[in-house]
């Protein structure tokens, strides 16, 4: 498991670039292309289970899903940021992607820190340290539970 | 205790007596806007829709803007998908390249009506705030869901109430004014939130209201919102809307705002926002005389008339300078004609400017106008980030149209005052 670590305002251009927006639409075309501008390193080495920390304002800018849709189809396991822009945070409960927002952990994370996570407990262990985050409120555990927006809202469909 | 206008148009949308902040509430939008995407977004849910088909016709908003006319095959198939998926579902709101930018062209078209609730696939979508609208964007997955069940969640918001005082001064626009107030409050200064606009609103334009709420996204903010006032009306009646079609709504005297802020516009400057975050403003002054390799005049930010024509009072009878070159980009047909009708497209067109195709073009960079490595870019665009128009290794100012005009005749950044005096 690698932990990578970004700054504050990753924006959506740096996670995925707008000139590939209506080039790329499946995930493996988009993971190529994932935090190119950013970290040249990641497309290549990311791998299943990894978690990736972010600053303040994580994933601000164009209403671009690729970046979800791609980190999740990478197996990124969470991402966890001191805030997140609204557009980024509904597309992650809409592809399942777990988003952890939690400042202290953020802060506390020095590199070759162990990081463990329980999403059902809301805890995150950084370096041995405990750090609580709020959980998600249940309409939206529904959807993520659901496997996402698109299962959910056909389970809703099936129901009417 | 009062209520803020986001609290009562998601009390109203959801059938609700009353909302507070951080309750989800369940609505149907009275629009949902999808673009080019909207081939990627109905990729999503063939089988879906061979099924059940759109829940709501009248809902979806369609026009292709972001890659028009098409750059390669792949663009010109996405469009035919789009196409093709608004004339089999019968959507009567379809809208093809040419038309303009998306943003623009939900105003002008009539979509855009007071207290309505409208929700888009682009972060944009906050502009109809300028005529009393929450609009707000989302992804391409929740407008795929819209299209199957015509209805999503929101949660309701807390308010920030920003008070406008005075009036702009000469060579000042609602940019260097939004591009303030967003260096200040910072990129994420608004997270969450909804942002009104309060005090002498009288004093902007719609098509500067329209400038400002369109930046609401880089405050972070859900949605950035103007009360309804005689300018308003005016606008929605130039362009055919009968004033009973609308209900405004705004906020109580007594709501309750996270945070109140004032602004003394005449004390406004001209001022940029330097690479690579919107926050990053400095006044013009400070970075004078910067080189400048490429500037824009337009967009969805600043594509209106009234922008081309105050470049066009600067560039009347001068030429750009060869060490730089000039795009406009008009936000739409109507505005294209219009500037050209008025002959101010002649002017710009006569100063060296090089006129492209009511859409995005250059603002994403897809095609039209990408920038090569180490060259800088003035644009009246909404962003500056990092490789976005194209070219990770370029740089991107953002500033008001005065300023980017007067600096294209010198090919460096240039306050737009001195240029206006001489």
């Amino acid at each position: 498991m690698t932990v990578w670590k970004y700054g504050d305002d990753v924006n959506t251009d740096m996670l995925f670039p707008g000139k590939y927006t209506y080039t790329c639409a499946t995930a493996e075309e988009i993971k190529p292309h994932l935090l190119e501008d950013l970290d040249p390193e990641f497309a290549g080495k990311a791998r299943e289970g990894d978690i990736i920390f972010g600053g303040k304002n994580f994933g601000c800018g164009s209403s671009r899903e690729q970046p979800t849709l791609g980190l999740k189809a990478v197996g990124v396991r969470a991402i966890v940021a001191k805030s997140f822009a609204r557009i980024f945070y509904r597309s992650s409960i809409n592809q399942g992607l777990l988003l952890v927002e939690c400042p202290e952990a953020v802060d506390a994370y020095k590199e070759g820190d162990g990081v463990e996570l329980d999403a059902t407990a809301g805890e995150i262990r950084v370096g041995g340290k405990a750090f609580a985050f709020p959980k998600l409120p249940p309409e939206i555990l529904a959807i993520r539970d659901a496997g996402g927006l698109l299962p959910y809202t056909r389970e809703m469909l099936k129901k009417k | 205790m009062g209520k803020t206008f986001a609290e009562k148009v998601l009390a109203a949308k959801s059938g609700q007596a009353e909302v507070v902040p951080g309750q989800i509430v369940i609505v149907s939008p009275d629009h949902l806007l999808t673009h080019d995407n909207t081939s990627a977004i109905v990729g999503k849910i063939k089988d879906d829709l061979e099924e059940h088909g759109v829940a709501r016709a009248e809902m979806p908003v369609i026009v292709l803007d972001h890659v028009i006319p098409a750059a390669s095959e792949k663009h010109a198939a996405n469009h035919r998908t789009a196409r093709e998926f608004a004339e089999k579902q019968k959507l009567p709101h379809f809208y093809d390249i040419g038309v303009g930018v998306c943003h623009q062209v939900l105003m002008e078209k009539g979509h855009a009506l007071p207290g309505r609730l409208i929700v888009g696939s682009d972060s944009h979508t906050c502009s109809y705030g300028a005529v009393g609208v929450f609009s707000t964007g989302v992804d391409r997955t929740e407008s795929a869901a819209l299209y199957l069940r015509g209805e999503t969640w929101l949660r309701v918001p807390d308010t920030i109430k920003i008070t406008l005082h005075g009036k702009l001064r000469p060579g000042v626009s609602a940019k260097d004014l939004v591009l303030t107030i967003i260096g200040d409050i910072g990129a994420d200064g608004a997270a969450y939130q909804a942002v009104e606009f309060h005090g002498d609103v009288k004093n902007l334009s719609i098509e500067e209201r329209f400038t400002i709420a369109n930046m609401g996204v880089e405050m972070g903010a859900k949605i950035a919102v103007f009360p309804v006032d005689g300018a308003a009306r005016a606008y929605l009646a130039s362009i055919g809307v009968d004033e009973k079609a609308y209900e405004p709504v705004w906020a109580d005297e007594d709501a309750h705002y996270i945070r109140k802020l004032s602004y003394d516009m005449d004390a406004i400057e001209p001022v940029v926002a330097a690479p690579h975050t919107v926050d990053n403003i400095k006044k013009v002054s400070e970075l004078e005389g910067l080189e400048i390799d490429q500037c824009l005049i337009g967009t969805c930010t600043n594509g209106r008339l009234s922008d081309f024509a105050a470049a066009a009072s600067i560039l009347k009878g001068k030429k750009v300078s060869p060490r730089t070159r000039l795009l406009v980009l008009p936000a739409s047909r109507a505005i294209y004609e219009e500037a050209m009708e008025k002959g101010i497209l002649a002017i710009l067109s006569r100063a060296g400017g090089v006129v492209l195709p009511p859409g995005c073009g250059p603002c994403l960079g897809a095609h039209q106008g990408a920038l090569a490595p180490g060259e800088k870019c003035l644009s009246t665009a909404n962003r500056n980030f990092k490789g976005r128009m194209g070219c990770k290794e370029a740089e991107i100012y953002l500033a008001g149209p005065e300023t980017v005009a007067a600096s294209a005749i010198h090919g460096r950044l240039t306050d737009p005052r001195k240029e206006m005096t001489r």
